[in-house]
C-alpha cells in the first residue's frame, strides 16, 4: 500500500469572489506527480494557499507527511510545515543572489554544499553569484524549484509555474521540471489550467470544479472515462449528445454508439463525443450541414449543426477541406465506448 | 481575520501595539484642541460667528484657491509642453521646472521682498532717480506670486505623470474618429488628466492652506499668521484653538476631495498591455512662444531667486557674517532633522506595514488616521503642544524632546506614505515564500521586507529630513530657547529685515536640503 504524503479532508473555505472550497478532499501519494486541473476560480489556488498555510481553511483538515497541520483543535504555520513552493511569478528574493536565494531555507555547517548540490540538480552550476533581474524566465523557474527543493519538504506545490514562460519555452522547461522532479523522487501538486501540461506533467491527474474533486486518477482515465459532464467537457473538445438506451446501445440523432457505463434500457442519457472520433463527409441528402470551419494549422475543426438544430465538432486533417453551408453525413467511428451520463431531467 | 499570524504570536502583539500608539499620538493634537475649545462654552459660537473669523476664511480660502488656478494655468502648458510636443530640451525644462519644489516658502517670500519690498534692492535703485514708492507688495500680491511660483509644481509633477501613463491609444482613436489635435485635446485629453489635475491641485491647497513662511513675511493674514500671532501677543488660548479647529476643518475638507478624487483616479487610470509611444506634436511656429513661457517662469521661480540670493550671500559675507552661528545653526538643523527623521521612520514602519499587509478595520483606521494628519498644519500641531506641554508635561517643554514630539506628529504622514509605496511594491509571495522556506514573521519582515524596500525606506528618510529641514513654525514655537536652526536663523533676519544675514543660511538651507532631493530623483532615474 502506497504510504499518503498529503490528506485534505473536507476543505471549506468561503469567498466573497471566486476561488471558494466546497468540502474538498483530496489525497496525494508519495512520490508522485498529482496535476491538479481546473478552470480559472475553481479553488486550485486557495487549495494551495491552505496546504502551505498562508491561510486558513473553515472547516476541514490537511495532514502532510503523516502530521496533522490542520484540524479544528490544531494550526501549524508556515515555517513548520515542510512544505514547498514554487509560485507562479517564482518570487525569488531581489535583493538576494541565485546562491543566497537558495541558502535561505537551508540550515547548517554544510548549506554550501548542499546549494551546490541543488544548483547542479537544476543545471545552474555556474550561476550562484548571478542576480534574479539578471536571470532569463526559465532560469528562475530553476532556481525557484531549486529554492523550494532545497530544505527537502514533503511535499512541494507548484502554482502554475510555467504561465510566464513563452510557449518555446515551455515545452523544454516542463521537460527539464518534470526530469528534476523525477530525480529528485519528490512528491509534488503541480496546478495547471493548460489539459496538455496536466496530461504530460501527471502521474495522476485531479480535475476540480466549483470548490471539490470531481475526478481523480491516471492521465488516460481522466481523459478517457470522464466521470462526470463536467469532466468530460473540461478535458478534450467535446459536445453532449443526447440519446436513448436502447438495448443495442445508446440511440443518438448520429446513430448507435456503445457507452461504458451501467445504464438500463430505457434511461435518457447524454454521451461525450469528442470532436476527433466525429468523421464527416459530402452528402447532398443529409439534413447536417457544415456552419465554418476553423484553421488550426494542423488540422481543420469543423463546426456542425444537426438536423435537431444541435451542434457538434469535427476535428479532421488539414488537408479535408469542405465549404461552409455544405451537406455532410456524420458518421461515429470511435473505436472505443464513449462515455455518458443519465439526464435527470 | 489575518491570515499572516497565529493568533496571538509576539510579533502581532508588538505589531498592534504599536500602530495603536502611533494612531494615538496623531490624534493628540486635535484632542487637546477640541478640549481647549470646550472650556470657552458658549463663547465659542462667538468666536466661530464674529466678523473676524469670517474675514480670516475668506482671505485664506480666496489665497488657496487663486494659487491653484494660478499654479494649474503655468503647470498646465509646461507638463504638455514636456510631455508631449518637440519643444527643444524638454528633459532640461522639466528639470528645471521642478526645482523650485527645495525652496521654502518663507525663503521665497523673504527673496521677493528683499528686491521688492519698501527696503528692498529695487528701491535703494530707484531712489536717487527720485522714486519714492513701489506698487505695494504686501498682502495678497505678494503672497500670491510667492506661492504660486513655489507650489506650482507640485501639478506639473502630477500632470506630466498623468500624461505620461495615458494610454496613447485613447488620442489615436480620437484622431482616427475626425478630431483635430485640438479638440482631442478638450475632449479627451483633458478628461484623462482630471484625475491627476484634481491630486495636484489639492496638494498645493494643502500647501497654501498649510503655508505659515510666505503669508507671514508677506503680513497676509490667513489662519496660520493669526494664530501665530495670537500666539505670541495676548496668547489667548481658548480663541486660539477654536481658529486652529476651524483651519484643520478646512484642510481636512479638501483632504476629503483629494481622497474621493484619488478613489476615482485608479478607476480611470488603468490600461493593460504595451504603451507605445505617444504622438509627438509638432509645434513649428509655436515653438518660440513656447519657449519663451517656459524662460520666463523658470527665469521667475528659479533663476532669479538663486541670483537675488547669492547677491545678498555675496553683500553679508563681507558686512553681517558671524560664520560660528551660522556653522551651529547648521549643525542643529541637520541633528535635528536626522534624530527626527530615525524616529519617523521608526514610527512609521508598522503602521506602514499593517496598513499594505492586514485587511481588517483596525488597519483601515490606522491608514486613515495616519493620512488625515496630513491635514495638520505645523502651527497647529505647534500650538498644540506648547498647549499641552505647559500643562501636563512640563519636564520636556522647552526642550528638544517635544520638538522632536511635534516633528513626530507633523511628519509621520510623509513617512507613512513612502513606506506603504514601497511595501506596495513588494509581492505578497516573496513573503509568503520566504515563511514556507522555515522563517518566522519576524524572521521574515527583517531578512525579506526591510531589505527588499531598503531604497524605499531610504528615500522616506532622505524626504522626511528634507522637510523637517525646512520646517519652519514648529521649531520656531517648540524649540528650546536660544535653539537656532538655518530656518530659525533665517526668520529672525528677515523679521528685521537683515536681508544680507538671511542669505547664508538660507542658501545652505537650500544646498543641504538639494542633497537628499537629488538622491531621490536619481534613483527615480534608475
Amino acid at each position: 500500500m502506497s504510504e499518503i504524503a498529503v490528506r485534505c479532508e473536507g476543505l471549506m473555505k468561503t469567498f466573497a469572489e471566486a476561488g471558494a472550497l466546497n468540502g474538498l478532499s483530496l489525497d496525494v501519494v508519495k512520490g508522485e506527480i498529482l496535476a491538479l486541473i481546473g478552470p480559472s476560480g475553481c479553488g486550485k489556488t486557495t487549495l494551495l494557499r491552505l496546504i502551505t498555510g498562508v491561510s486558513k481553511p473553515d472547516a476541514g483538515s490537511i495532514e502532510v507527511g503523516g502530521r496533522v497541520m490542520v484540524s479544528p483543535e490544531k494550526f501549524v504555520p508556515p515555517e513548520f510545515r515542510r512544505v514547498g513552493m514554487v509560485f507562479q511569478n517564482y518570487a525569488l528574493f531581489p535583493h538576494l543572489n541565485v546562491a543566497a536565494n537558495i541558502a535561505y531555507g537551508l540550515h547548517g555547517a554544510d548549506r554550501g554544499d548542499q546549494v551546490s548540490a541543488m544548483l547542479q540538480l537544476v543545471g545552474l552550476s555556474g550561476y550562484a553569484d548571478r542576480m534574479p533581474n539578471e536571470l532569463s524566465g526559465g532560469e528562475q523557474q530553476r532556481v525557484a524549484l531549486a529554492r523550494a527543493m532545497g530544505p527537502r519538504p514533503d511535499v512541494l506545490l507548484l502554482d502554475e509555474p510555467f504561465s510566464n514562460l513563452d510557449s518555446g519555452q515551455r515545452v523544454h522547461v516542463r521537460n527539464e521540471v518534470r526530469a528534476i522532479l523525477r530525480m529528485s523522487g519528490a512528491t509534488a501538486i503541480f496546478v495547471t489550467h493548460h489539459q496538455e501540461e496536466a496530461l504530460f506533467m501527471g502521474d495522476r491527474i485531479a480535475v476540480q470544479h466549483q470548490g471539490s474533486i470531481q475526478q481523480v486518477g491516471n492521465p488516460g482515465d481522466v481523459f478517457g472515462n470522464p466521470a462526470t459532464r463536467f469532466v468530460a467537457t473540461f478535458m478534450g473538445e467535446t459536445d453532449l449528445l443526447p440519446g436513448e438506451v436502447t438495448a443495442e446501445g445508446v440511440q443518438t440523432e448520429i446513430g448507435l454508439l456503445q457507452s461504458t457505463r451501467p445504464v438500463k434500457v430505457g434511461d435518457q442519457v447524454e454521451v461525450a463525443v469528442r470532436a476527433d472520433d466525429v468523421r464527416i463527409a459530402p452528402d447532398p441528402t443529409s439534413g447536417a450541414i457544415v456552419l465554418t470551419r476553423e484553421y488550426r494549422g494542423m488540422v481543420n475543426v469543423y463546426r456542425i449543426r444537426l438536423p435537431s438544430g444541435r451542434f457538434i465538432h469535427s476535428l479532421q486533417r488539414h488537408t479535408v477541406r469542405i465549404a461552409p453551408a455544405t451537406p455532410v453525413r456524420v458518421l461515429m467511428d470511435p473505436g472505443h465506448e464513449l462515455a455518458c451520463f443519465i439526464n435527470s431531467n | 481575520m489575518s491570515f499572516f499570524f497565529r493568533k496571538t504570536s509576539p510579533a502581532k502583539v508588538v505589531l498592534w501595539l504599536t500602530g495603536a500608539l502611533v494612531a494615538s499620538l496623531l490624534l493628540l493634537p486635535i484632542g487637546y484642541l477640541l478640549l481647549r475649545a470646550s472650556e470657552a462654552g458658549d463663547s465659542i459660537w462667538n468666536i466661530l460667528f464674529s466678523s473676524r473669523t469670517a474675514r480670516i476664511l475668506l482671505k485664506t480660502v480666496y489665497l488657496a484657491v487663486a494659487v491653484t488656478v494660478g499654479s494649474a494655468l503655468v503647470a498646465i502648458p509646461i507638463a504638455w509642453l514636456t510631455v508631449r510636443t518637440d519643444l527643444p530640451m524638454r528633459r532640461l525644462w522639466a528639470i528645471l521646472t521642478t526645482l523650485p519644489l527645495v525652496v521654502p516658502s518663507y525663503v521665497g517670500a523673504y527673496l521677493f521682498i528683499s528686491v521688492l519690498g519698501p527696503r528692498g534692492i529695487l528701491q535703494q535703485w530707484l531712489e536717487p532717480l527720485g522714486v519714492q514708492r513701489l506698487p505695494k507688495l504686501y498682502g495678497f500680491p505678494g503672497a500670491f506670486v510667492v506661492l504660486t511660483l513655489l507650489s506650482y509644481p507640485y501639478i506639473l509633477t502630477t500632470t506630466r505623470v498623468a500624461l505620461m501613463r495615458m494610454n496613447p491609444a485613447l488620442e489615436e482613436a480620437s484622431r482616427n474618429l475626425g478630431n483635430g489635435p485640438w479638440s482631442t485635446f478638450w475632449r479627451v485629453t483633458l478628461p484623462q488628466l482630471r484625475p491627476g489635475l484634481a491630486a495636484g491641485g489639492l496638494l498645493v491647497a494643502l500647501y497654501v492652506l498649510r503655508d505659515f513662511g510666505a503669508v507671514s513675511f508677506m503680513r497676509y493674514s490667513t489662519f496660520t499668521r493669526v494664530l501665530y500671532i495670537q500666539y505670541q501677543s495676548s496668547f489667548d488660548r481658548t480663541g486660539a484653538a477654536v481658529l486652529a479647529l476651524v483651519l484643520i476643518l478646512l484642510t481636512l475638507f479638501v483632504l476629503l476631495i483629494e481622497i474621493l478624487t484619488r478613489g476615482r483616479a485608479k478607476y480611470y487610470g488603468g490600461h493593460v498591455g504595451a504603451v507605445g509611444n505617444p504622438m509627438e506634436m509638432q509645434l513649428g511656429h509655436w515653438r518660440w512662444p513656447s519657449l519663451l513661457f517656459c524662460a520666463i517662469v523658470v527665469i521667475l521661480s528659479l533663476v532669479l531667486p538663486a541670483s537675488i540670493l547669492v547677491y545678498w550671500f555675496l553683500r553679508g559675507i563681507s558686512v553681517t557674517m558671524t560664520f560660528p552661528s551660522l556653522w551651529l545653526s547648521a549643525w542643529n538643523s541637520v541633528v535635528a532633522s536626522g534624530l527626527a527623521s530615525g524616529l519617523v521612520l521608526m514610527a512609521a514602519v508598522p503602521v506602514a506595514w499593517l496598513s499594505v499587509r492586514q485587511k481588517g478595520r483596525f488597519a483601515m483606521l490606522l491608514e486613515r488616521i495616519s493620512y488625515s494628519a496630513f491635514a495638520l498644519p505645523g502651527i497647529v500641531v505647534a500650538l498644540a503642544l506648547v498647549f499641552f506641554g505647559a500643562n501636563y508635561a512640563n519636564p520636556i517643554y522647552q526642550t528638544v524632546y517635544l520638538l522632536l514630539f511635534g516633528y513626530l506628529i507633523m511628519f509621520l504622514p510623509q513617512a507613512v506614505g513612502a513606506l506603504r509605496t514601497s511595501f506596495l511594491q513588494i509581492s505578497p509571495s516573496i513573503e509568503q515564500a520566504a515563511r514556507t522556506l522555515g522563517k518566522n514573521p519576524l524572521n521574515v519582515f527583517r531578512t525579506i521586507t526591510v531589505p527588499v524596500s531598503r531604497p524605499g525606506i531610504a528615500a522616506g528618510f532622505a524626504l522626511v529630513f528634507l522637510t523637517v529641514m525646512k520646517e519652519l513654525p514648529i521649531t520656531l514655537i517648540l524649540g528650546p530657547l536660544g535653539f537656532s536652526t538655518l530656518a530659525t536663523s533665517v526668520w529672525s533676519a528677515v523679521e528685521e529685515a537683515m536681508f544680507g544675514a538671511a542669505a547664508a543660511p538660507a542658501l545652505l538651507l537650500i544646498l543641504l536640503s538639494s542633497v537628499p532631493m537629488a538622491l531621490i530623483a536619481l534613483r527615480e532615474r534608475v
